[in-house]
């Protein structure tokens, strides 16, 4: 009886998502994007890095052959940026999932336990959050050799303390709830109760938040990037291809302006596809 | 209310001892040191040890971080090995950069926010409001680098007539020391257009939104139907009634966007080429000049919350139901 109600309400958020043309549009978007970063062996005209004749290659404006120009090594820039798609959403997705995981457990344990363990790890957040994001970022990864499981695991280890917050206000709330009391007095354990009655119902603002960080984890990926800390060349990724092209800039234009147009075009996606799914999941909201 | 802010000024010093301590213990605890990643292996090991010692790294842990400690109160931080001067040098001479930079935008945030919020509110549904959002969802998702790299592009391309030619990097131009005061003035206007955009324009994007559903909230509530019912015209019912309710949650948004103006400055202040704080860090973190990173990171928290403390503040005193006791 659960799960159909479940599914019913599954169908009504469905129902009301696809009403909210902008989050369609967004979804289109992503599912094209991830589909071409899938692809991009298939889909790309040529290898990324590949430098044949620099000196005949280089710098070549936007044309039928080379659609996005080439770079100042002759490399194929619409290549270039759809293999940058596959670094640049898969460290998205990737540092997202840390993110929530460790924001999750460490907010559902602080609401559910309460007490000193609660002051003690809001406090901890709060400290996390009295750096700017891009400057702890910038200072963790300088410490290190950059990689890019390195960039992925520190967006992660930053990430993750506003969705603390929330689970951790919703947990306060749910775990006053009725259906908790009762789950108590049949005498299940607090592991079980927190696990399978409390957490299933805090997750929707999660799944909100993580649809919206996977926005921002990408910009300051491309940011760290773009500053040299992040993914290295010869790796594509659109934010060092647009410091690459920071130098000759004047004279060609399109090495900046295409893998940035992507970056946009991606983290608008997936904000439109955050905000309807934030208003399809809200029951208050009349859609 | 006095009693309030002294409560929260005490409130922040737990955190200030908590931001200095994660500072030391996240600069020490990682592989490597100072001495031995600024020197190149050509150096011999006998002028390592003694640089080791310059700089107390031979001492033990603990006495290392009560040095550090100290030198919050007496104001020094050191030596900045890669500008080969004092470290409260460095900093006297970026932080009223960033601080500049940063509150042009803070003013450009909410100004430009809060018109277009409002306009898109009154006009909902509107085709102006349907673009106007869309836009600003598109301006949202920008990164603030690449903003500031087009707008370089677009500045400096022989299209663009003389008079809208734009400064693209720096504080003032190279013959500032040879300007009358007006001009002065006028030239550091001009230096701080482009870079205040490009770090505003996306957090403006933001305040927009929140404006906009924030004055549709208060549009929708009984005094001003009342105040319609009055027969008040339409312009004075938003101007003077509702503008001023829907703007008091905005205030609690300087807690939001100042930390990142500030993170963003590091970013922007390397695309334009802005002395401040933000550029100071990532320079010394290329150098390794760690004296510099410690105290610039220092700052930047330090700057978080006082913007936060500014927030609340700020809040309290706009709005009398905030309970300050």
């Amino acid at each position: 009886m659960l799960s159909r109600a479940r599914r019913e309400r599954g169908r009504e958020t469905w129902r009301r998502f696809r009403r909210h043309r902008q989050a369609i549009l967004g979804l289109a978007l992503i599912v094209l994007l991830t589909g071409s970063a899938l692809l991009a062996p298939a889909i790309a005209p040529y290898d990324p890095d590949a430098q044949t004749d620099i000196v005949a290659t280089r710098y070549q404006a936007p044309s039928v052959s080379h659609p996005m120009g080439t770079d100042r090594f002759g490399r194929d820039i619409f290549s270039r940026t759809l293999y940058g798609a596959r670094i640049s959403l898969s460290i998205g997705f990737l540092a997202i999932l840390i993110a929530i995981t460790l924001g999750t457990a460490i907010g559902a344990i602080a609401g559910f336990f309460g007490g000193r363990l609660d002051t003690a790890l809001m406090r901890g957040v709060d400290l996390l959050l009295s750096f700017p994001r891009l400057v702890l970022l910038v200072v963790l990864v300088a410490l290190f050799e950059p990689s890019i499981a390195l960039v992925t695991l520190v967006l992660g280890l930053t990430g993750w303390m506003g969705v603390s917050r929330i689970v951790r206000g919703q947990v306060l709330t749910v775990r006053e709830m009725e259906f908790v009391t009762a789950a108590r007095v049949l005498g299940f354990g607090r592991t079980r109760i927190l696990a399978r009655h409390i957490l299933p119902n805090v997750l929707t603002p999660v799944i909100v938040a993580a649809t919206l960080g996977i926005g921002n984890t990408i910009l300051a990926e491309a940011a760290l990037s773009f500053l040299g800390l992040g993914v290295q060349p010869p790796t594509a990724s659109w934010g060092n291809m647009v410091a690459s092209g920071r130098d000759a800039m004047l004279d060609a234009w399109w090495i900046t302006t295409f893998p940035g147009l992507a970056i946009v075009f991606t983290v608008m996606a997936f904000n439109l596809v955050g905000d309807g799914l934030r208003d399809a999941l809200d029951p208050r909201r009349v859609a | 209310m006095i009693r309030y802010a002294v409560r929260r000024l005490l409130e922040a010093v737990p955190i200030l001892i908590g931001i200095v301590t994660l500072i030391f213990l996240l600069l020490h605890l990682a592989p490597g040191d100072p001495a031995t990643a600024y020197f190149n292996p050509n150096v011999s090991p006998e002028i390592i040890d003694r640089m080791r010692e310059n700089l107390g790294l031979d001492r033990p842990l603990h006495e290392q971080y009560l040095r550090w400690l100290r030198s919050f109160f007496t104001g020094d931080f050191g030596y900045s090995f890669s500008q080969h001067r004092p470290v409260a040098d460095v900093i006297r001479d970026a932080l009223p950069n960033t601080l500049l930079l940063s509150a042009v935008s803070l003013v450009l945030i909410f100004v430009v926010g809060c018109s277009v919020g409002a306009v898109q509110a009154v006009r909902q549904y509107s085709a102006l409001d349907n673009v106007t959002t869309f836009v600003s969802l598109f301006v949202y998702s920008m990164p603030g680098f690449w903003l500031g790299l087009m707008l370089i592009l677009a500045f400096s391309s022989p299209a663009m007539p003389e008079f809208l030619r734009l400064p693209i990097s720096g504080v003032t131009s190279v013959d500032y020391e040879f300007m009358g005061p007006i001009e002065r003035m006028v030239d550091r206007v001009r230096h701080l257009v482009l870079p205040s955009f490009a770090l505003g324009i996306a957090s403006a994007a933001g305040v927009a939104r929140y404006m906009r559903g924030s004055l549709l909230e208060v549009i929708g509530q009984d005094y001003i139907r009342t105040a319609r019912a009055k027969g008040l015209s339409e312009w004075r019912v938003i101007l003077k009634h509702a503008l001023r309710n829907a703007l008091i949650p905005i205030v609690s948004l300087l807690g939001l966007y100042l930390p990142l103006l500030f993170g963003g400055s590091v970013v922007i202040e390397v695309v334009f080429s802005w002395p401040g704080m933000g550029r100071a860090l990532y320079n010394a973190i290329l150098a390794r000049d760690y004296p510099v990173v410690m105290a610039a990171s220092f700052l930047f928290g330090v700057l978080v919350l006082g913007a936060n403390l500014l927030a609340d503040l700020s809040y309290a005193v706009i709005d009398p139901r905030i309970r300050t006791d």
